[in-house]
């Protein structure tokens, strides 16, 4: 029997306030351990939460950017449960009344179909602090609660996706946007973007949902796939040996390649959620949602969109540069220095974004400034130089930062393009290899490449490798006469 | 000397420099010391820090520039957060505890001149009716000390009606400032949900929660209350509206006024001599100008209930703070975390908190929720749309504040139902949010006070203080002080 997985993903976003939800705190990450405190956040006793208006904007934002609606009236809840990072013994989060509901979002698989993937909902929470359990000997775990209260929106989308490869197209979508409304940074290292995602499999064909696992400890995105895999293959096995699939949390082991049951059903905490009573119920004036409307960025979209009928790119092309708001805007910048526009996206795809992937760098952090590289690529438009020397001259631009005419002039890499000097070394080359000579003149065409190698070679690459074709071509053509 | 003085007799004495601030606090510490060890009324008092801001008040009276309360000696209901002394809400849990803050109304009396000279005791977490539920020990009853002063904010209660201190603040979640002023025999005002800042309020339940405060007469209460009032940003619930000047409101006349009368409060249940101490009270009224007329709060028998399952459940998420990991109460040599939890809230907790906890708990659980706490909040709805309708047609609802005079300390401890009926006539305002003020109309057949209750519409509290300070002008229950002290 063939077998198909349905997943839903739970996505946590750290919002980018300044300050936490309901205090005033910092939320910079990496500060000494509970530096970053106050009565608030610590849940000292009467002390009393006061919403962050700018988180409220952030969420607001995320809803319009995957068409959803906006409640005009959301209620925050209380999820209660014990934990010692948890200082006041509940989460203040959203519940019954979530502030977005109903939105979708388009996403665009590798090797597959466009396709719309469901927003459930998004709602508003505060985060806990970290427990740590290691480093301070046995028995004893150190709590760091300056995470505590951070804002998150949990973006809990439709069980529609039915391979890995679309859920971490989702994924990525959604990282994207979140990037590009400036909402969120993304660091899934850091835990700013978090995913769970929720696992089960059915015959293929039939309708009825089977029961789910709920993957937690996903912090890349392949690990999201790889997790996803093992545990589509782990239930198939299951079912095929007679077995059941029991509704458990799962905790994926990214060493080891498996996930592991945490906890199952009949384990799971009963939150006992009921309305917060220290927090009025969030109104959300249509003022609000009009402002936030009108400073919704270009989205990656509709970015792309414009990109393909602008720029003349090729959908996938399209696509990669628009991952986010910063390349966008880079290879925006490298066309407006009068760079051919596809020439241009080859040069920032694979030659900058190589570079950078190799280091572990984004755009923002390219040595590279954007108007170099569109001076590069018209070196190559104005044929100063080949696209092969232009990878040689790249090198030092991105090592050193130079511009790339001053390396151009230092190495006296410009093309030779005058013809009498490329001939006079074809001339040299063919008086050099009478053999090879004698196999063009017995019909071995591929032979030609070889001149043209040597030619190239004698000129350090310089020359003009159209011009040397033509030239060798021609020479060798003479000689049969 | 204090003996014989009210708040307002003490701001006036400061001012007329008849006395010193540092006289009457230190007169107040020596009446606390003298008479306390029999009270039990304070958990704490402040002997140095309390003489050295008399000291300061002292000097700011002689250059004249003196705030509305100026050197007057006052004590906090001990489940206010204050930096000065511990913050203990009466519980082992958190007998040690400094706050790192002051609670809002804290300050704020602080900032009008208040001297802080000690903080009262109360029921655990402020739940009980009579309190005996302290880890410190119960409070007595200054007019019989076999008898409970109410609860919770008892020991303020206890505290004013011996005169050991001015006045006090008290926090009233379902009659913890009214029942103790009417068993007292004193005078004590719960404002509207909002009205006061709930900054710094050790959370019993969130909802109902309120401070307010508890003196001698209505007169004192209005200078106390101008000083706690008003919006605080701290406190997303606390209301952003002009405070009322309640003191310059207190003479209004009140003829034409229509006092509502619910026939729901004169039923079973009520002792006869408080319904006749509170009908003599009505009588009164009356002849103030006032009309009094029968009206009906269908769904106040309800109200009791609704309350207990809306504070439980409200108090069950509010307390799990108090789990052992941080600055609460932890118990010894745990066994693993969950260990740690429940024996730290075992031996912490008393065992009124802990079955409000399970109630609160068991309210909110999945399978129960819809039955108890939806069906709750919708029985709050009514009661509050009971209160719009009444207030559509009267100014003021007058009823008893409790059904009977001072219970016997012990008499219905074992009996918790029987408790909770204490405070039958109170919890609605709660529900409700609508301010409701107790003060002394009489005494029962056992020599105790007893208390009348007006109930007025949203903030209308400059109303209720008005109300019951012509009454005191025109009687003279709120002047009596207990022979014992």
């Amino acid at each position: 029997m063939e077998f198909e997985p349905v997943i839903g993903l739970e996505v946590h976003a750290q919002l980018s306030t300044r300050s936490k939800l309901f205090c005033g705190c910092s939320t910079q990450y990496g500060a000494e351990a509970n530096t970053q405190t106050c009565p608030v956040c610590l849940g000292m006793p009467g002390s009393l939460p006061v919403l962050n208006r700018e988180a409220v904007r952030m969420a607001v934002m995320m809803g319009l950017a995957v068409e959803a609606e906006v409640r005009p009236r959301s209620v925050f809840a209380r999820k209660n449960y014990f934990y010692p990072d948890l200082p006041k013994g509940y989460q203040t989060s959203q519940y019954e009344l979530p502030i977005i509901e109903h939105g979708r979002l388009r996403t665009e698989p590798e090797d597959g179909e466009p396709k719309m993937v469901g927003i459930t909902r998004i709602h508003m929470e505060e985060d806990a602090g970290k427990s740590l359990h290691e480093g301070f000997g046995d028995n004893h775990t150190a709590i760091d609660l300056n995470r505590t209260g951070t804002p998150l929106i949990e973006i809990v989308s439709e069980p529609d996706m039915r391979s890995p490869q679309e859920a971490v197209a989702y994924l990525k979508k959604l990282h994207s946007i979140v990037r590009y409304l400036e909402i969120c940074d993304g660091n899934m290292q850091e835990g700013s973007f978090r995913c769970d995602a929720n696992v089960s499999i059915r015959p293929k064909g039939t309708e009825e949902f089977g029961t789910r696992a709920e993957l937690k400890n996903l912090n890349s995105f392949r690990n999201v796939e790889r997790a996803i895999l093992y545990e589509m293959e782990r239930q198939q096995e299951v079912i095929e040996d007679g077995g059941h699939i029991v509704q458990e949390t799962r905790l994926w082991d990214a060493d080891k390649g498996v996930t592991r049951s945490m906890r199952s059903k009949e384990e799971a905490n009963d939150y006992r959620y009921f309305p917060c009573p220290d927090l009025l119920p969030l109104d959300v004036p249509e003022t609000l949602v009009n402002e936030a409307r009108s400073s919704l960025p270009e989205l990656p979209d509709a970015k792309r969109e414009r990109f393909i009928t602008e720029f003349g790119l090729k959908g996938y092309d399209a696509s990669v540069l628009t991952t986010s708001r910063e390349l966008g805007d880079y290879y925006e910048r490298v066309v407006a220095t009068g760079a051919d526009a596809k020439l241009a996206a080859n040069w920032t795809m694979v030659e900058l974004l190589g570079a950078l992937n190799k280091d572990g760098r984004d755009i923002t952090e390219s040595p590279i400034a954007a108007e170099n590289l569109g001076l590069l690529v018209q070196r190559i438009e104005d044929e100063t130089i080949s696209g092969k020397i232009a990878k040689q001259v790249f090198e030092p631009m991105y090592a050193e930062g130079e511009e790339p005419d001053a390396i151009i002039e230092r190495e006296g890499l410009k093309q030779i393009t005058d013809t009498s000097a490329i001939e006079g070394v074809v001339d040299e080359v063919i008086g050099e290899n009478e053999g090879q000579v004698q196999q063009y003149l017995d019909g071995k065409d591929k032979v030609l490449g070889f001149f043209v190698g040597q030619v190239m070679k004698k000129t350090g690459g310089k020359a003009n490798p159209q011009q040397v074709n033509q030239i060798v071509k021609d020479k060798l053509d003479a000689k049969k006469g | 000397m204090v003996r014989d003085l009210t708040l307002r007799g003490i701001q006036e004495g400061l001012r007329n420099k008849e006395f010193s601030s540092r006289e009457v606090t230190q007169a107040y510490l020596d009446r606390i010391e003298a008479l306390d060890p029999q009270l039990n009324s304070y958990t704490q008092s402040f002997r140095e820090a309390a003489l050295a801001a008399a000291d300061a008040a002292d000097q700011r009276l002689a250059s004249g520039d003196a705030r509305p309360l100026e050197g007057v000696p006052i004590a906090h209901k001990d489940l206010l957060a204050t930096t000065e002394g511990r913050t203990t809400c009466a519980s082992k849990m958190l007998e040690n505890y400094q706050s790192p803050f002051d609670a809002t109304v804290v300050a704020r009396l602080a900032e009008a001149g208040a001297v802080v000279i000690g903080k009262t005791n109360l029921d655990e977490f402020a739940m009980g009716s009579s309190n005996e539920t302290s880890h410190f020990g119960p409070v007595k009853n200054p007019w019989g000390t076999n008898a409970v002063p109410g609860g919770s904010s008892g020991g303020s209660a206890a505290a004013v009606a011996a005169r050991l201190c001015a006045g006090a603040t008290g926090t009233d979640t379902g009659g913890s400032i009214r029942q103790p002023a009417a068993l007292c025999g004193i005078t004590g005002v719960k404002p509207t949900y909002g009205r006061c800042s709930r900054y710094g309020l050790v959370a019993f339940a969130s909802s109902l929660d309120q401070p307010g405060p508890m003196a001698a007469t209505a007169e004192d209460c209005a200078h106390m209350l101008a000083a706690m009032a008003g919006h605080d940003e701290r406190d997303s619930t606390s209301v952003d509206r002009p405070v009322d000047d309640y003191v310059g409101g207190l003479e209004q006349d009140l003829t034409g006024k229509i006092i509502g009368v619910p026939a729901e409060f004169f039923t079973e249940g009520l002792a006869p001599d408080v319904e006749q101490a509170v009908k003599a009270g009505l009588d009164q009224f009356r002849e103030l100008g006032a009309e009094i007329r029968e009206i009906h709060l269908p769904h106040y028998p309800q109200s009791i209930p609704t309350y207990q399952v809306i504070s439980a459940a409200e108090a069950s998420s509010n307390l799990a703070r108090f789990d052992g990991v941080r600055y609460t109460h932890r118990a010894a040599d745990p066994e693993g975390l969950i260990d740690m939890y429940k024996s730290t809230r075992s031996e912490g907790f008393g065992a009124e908190v802990q079955r409000r906890i399970m109630v609160g708990t068991f309210v909110l659980s999945a399978g129960y929720y819809d039955a108890y706490y939806l069906k709750a909040q919708k029985v709050r709805t009514k009661i509050r749309d009971d209160f719009a309708k009444a207030f559509e047609e009267v100014d003021l609802i007058a009823g008893p504040t409790s059904p009977t005079t001072a219970f016997g300390i012990g008499e219905k401890a074992a009996d918790p139902i029987a408790m909770y009926l204490s405070d039958l006539y109170t919890t609605a305002t709660n529900l409700a949010g609508v301010p409701g003020v107790s003060f002394p109309c009489g005494f029962g057949e056992s020599g105790l006070p007893v208390g009348m209750h007006l109930m007025a519409n949203f903030f209308r509290e400059d109303l209720l203080l008005n109300a019951a300070h012509r009454y005191q002008q025109a009687t003279d229950w709120h002047t009596r002080v207990p022979d014992s002290v």
